[in-house]
């Protein structure tokens, strides 16, 4: 079930029987997961079932699992440095400050993961998200939907291997949705690979990997 | 099929110094753009210290023995008012998950938020004390060290109180609570900030007392950004 | 040493290997306190200065002992908690801390009420009286953080920060307290007086520190024991120990 290495982007998230329990409630177990590169996963599940939880110990956020984690065949404590490296998280909160510009707020994250980024690059991103004019504009000035987007600039702004979003496709309108996809699958065909929830129906995917959570999470399945 | 270019693999590399002023200019600029948050403490610290003549008594030579410890004393509460918002709009907005995943140790990027909470807080503070000293009847020659402690001082009192706040940043009403886990270990900072002061009113030796605050405050130093790091780990899942 | 370490690891194991140390820590504590209050307060002879008022020590010092001992305790399960994922050790933890509130404040109320004939007030900034005093406040403290949150786990792991942040601090806040009272109070009359003890009054002392120390490993059995039932009420073993005993 090996995926060739095809050169350098030949990096894989695996995780072996995860079992997670919170306050005696087992959210899920037994849970083996894959993504290698080109791969989309999307955890499916209805609320509570704990796919954010799933996606938070799956980027590293969340220490308190059972089971085994690998990034690229080497145990999670050890590859944590290399792990975040190329991990790309976008949570439910946008992570985008209400009283700075977009320009303002991408520009920390870039520094924050290390990417040099510059004036022009930033512009070009906000543009292409359909933000272009809204550059200098405090973001609380901004919708929601308008906010998420700068969140989302990020993907273009910080080229990383491996995409956790959660909850991705909240707020934005139909042109977003259809925007964000493509950008999923391009993601995709340059060998990236992709986790994410959402309730969005994403036929324009084709055939994605799906991880159900929920059958086996209720509190008496405990071994 | 159109060729695409593969992605690269990142490499983990440096950048702590970048993403270290990035998140310093970022703190300062998100405070100077809400200015009242940053006047708050120091308007407190003021009526607090306009309380006390009211309270006990306007007799200038009771209120000048009292004085240094009044002065420290809503110092230190004022400090404490300000924490809780420390992290809280990041803990709210998403952007602690994102120092969280930096590829940047957590412990040193949350020394840039702590250190612009001091710069910002205890700073202005410890630079307002000495004018509410003068209303106080503070005698002469105490007003410089009073300053001083109060830097030094306040500086510690950042640090073990960001601790407060990582801790309950994830709960709904935690300014109560911060208290009651910051004001005890708040006790030494307080005898050692007074007593510095007190040693200037009497002419006594101040060295020691100040290198104790400093030592206070190299201690502070190397362990509270373990400990916060932790707590906003624990925090961040509520 | 690794070997209990897994063991520990297994409340079920915990469970039955306190059934047996149980009744020993009860049967300990009953006789050493019995015979220490006995002696202590009957047999051992008045002191010089104070009197008979001085037998309260027999219970303000093994419960100020207690109480920073207690704190101690908290910092080391915290750490076993934090570092080895041992749920025991937070259990511990969490029926620890209310224990030792309340010996803390059998100290400070014992403190103060023998201030009466020594110091003819209730209360004094007496440096070891303060300690304790912040003390109080540092257990409630981890006591109200631990129960602050909606998700124990969450809970748990804070409270030990806190714990562990407590227990630095803690020598740091008893030196500067001490420093506090120097300057501002010459040293005058301290209440355990640093004057060598007569046997007869020490021996019983002793009696009384070792007693109340049985006291507080047998409660805390007992109550992880509690603890563990109500942690784990979903587990096979819980539940046939239950059905047993129906």
């Amino acid at each position: 079930m090996q995926s060739a290495a095809t050169g350098g982007s030949s990096l894989r998230l695996q995780a072996r029987q995860l079992a997670c329990e919170r306050d005696d409630r087992l959210l899920f177990c037994d849970l083996d997961l894959e993504v290698g590169p080109g791969q989309i996963v999307r955890i499916e599940g209805p609320n509570g079932s704990g796919k954010t939880t799933l996606l938070k110990i799956l980027s590293g956020q969340l220490g308190d699992y059972q089971g085994e984690l690998y990034w690229d065949d080497v145990p999670m404590h050890a590859a944590r440095d290399a792990f975040l490296a190329n991990l790309l998280y976008l949570g439910h909160a946008p992570g985008i400050k209400g009283a700075l510009t977009a320009l303002e707020n991408l520009s920390w994250h870039q520094a924050l993961a290390g990417e040099a980024g510059d004036h022009r690059g930033r512009m070009t991103a906000l543009a292409e998200i359909g933000l272009a004019g809204f550059e200098d504009v405090p973001c609380a000035q901004l919708s929601a939907g308008q906010q998420r987007r700068v969140a989302l600039a990020r993907l273009s702004l910080i080229p990383r291997l491996l995409w956790v979003l959660d909850e991705p496709f909240t707020a934005i309108d139909k042109d977003g949705v259809a925007a964000l996809e493509r950008r999923l699958l391009s993601h995709s065909a340059r060998g990236g690979s992709v986790i994410l929830t959402t309730h969005h129906d994403l036929a324009p995917l084709g055939d994605i990997r799906r991880v159900r959570l929920g059958e086996g999470g209720s509190a008496d399945a405990a071994r | 099929m159109q060729h695409v270019e593969r992605l690269a693999v990142t490499e983990p590399r440096g950048g702590l110094g970048v993403a270290l002023a990035a998140t310093l200019r970022r703190d300062l600029m998100l405070l100077m753009r809400r200015r009242s948050e940053v006047m708050n403490p120091l308007v407190f610290f003021a009526l607090v210290i306009t309380l006390f003549p009211l309270g006990i008594s306007p007799d200038a030579e009771l209120l000048a023995t009292v004085a240094p410890g009044l002065l420290w004393v809503a110092a230190l509460l004022a400090t404490l008012l300000s924490l809780d918002s420390l992290f809280r709009a990041d803990f709210e907005d998403g952007c602690l998950e994102q120092l969280l995943l930096s590829p940047q140790p957590l412990a040193l990027l949350v020394m840039a938020k702590v250190a612009v909470h001091w710069l910002l807080t205890g700073l202005p503070l410890a630079l307002m004390a000495p004018l509410l000293g003068i209303t106080l009847a503070l005698p002469a020659g105490s007003y410089g060290i009073l300053s001083l402690s109060l830097a030094l001082g306040t500086a510690s009192l950042s640090l073990i109180g960001a601790i407060g706040a990582a801790l309950t940043v994830g709960l709904a009403r935690g300014g109560v609570l911060l208290s009651l886990l910051v004001l005890p270990l708040y006790v030494p900072v307080l005898i050692f900030g007074t007593g510095a002061v007190q040693a200037a009113l009497l002419g006594d030796a101040l060295a020691a007392h100040l290198a104790i605050l400093g030592a206070l405050l190299a201690g502070a130093l190397m362990l509270a950004p373990w400990a916060i790091a932790a707590s906003l780990r624990i925090s961040i899942n509520g | 040493m690794w070997a209990f370490i897994n063991k520990l690891r297994s409340p079920k194991w915990f469970y039955a290997i306190s059934a047996r140390l149980q009744p020993w820590f009860w049967a300990a504590a009953a006789l050493l306190i019995a015979a220490g209050s006995i002696w202590g307060l009957a047999f051992a002879p008045a002191d010089y200065q104070q009197g008979n008022s001085f037998r309260i020590i027999y219970v303000h010092v093994p419960a100020a002992f207690l109480a920073q001992s207690i704190f101690v305790s908290l910092a080391v399960a915290a750490v076993v908690f934090m570092v080895w994922k041992i749920k025991i050790a937070d259990m511990a933890a969490a029926v620890m801390a209310p224990l030792g509130a309340a010996m803390t404040f059998i100290a400070l109320f014992s403190g103060a009420v023998w201030g009466v004939p020594t110091w003819g007030t209730w209360w004094m900034w007496d440096a070891r009286l303060t300690s304790m005093l912040i003390l109080l406040f540092l257990y409630f403290g981890v006591i109200a953080l631990r129960g602050a949150f909606a998700s124990r786990d969450s809970g748990s792991r804070a409270a030990s920060v806190l714990a562990m942040v407590g227990v630095i601090n803690i020598p740091i806040i008893k030196y500067s307290v001490e420093w506090w009272h120097t300057l501002h109070q010459p040293a005058t009359f301290t209440v355990t007086g640093r004057a060598a003890m007569p046997m007869e009054m020490w021996a019983p002392l002793l009696l009384m520190v070792l007693g109340f120390y049985s006291f507080f490993i047998a409660l805390t059995l007992m109550r992880t024991r509690n603890e563990i039932l109500r942690r784990e009420s979903r587990k096979r073993w819980v539940r046939d120990l239950a059905g047993g005993e129906h």
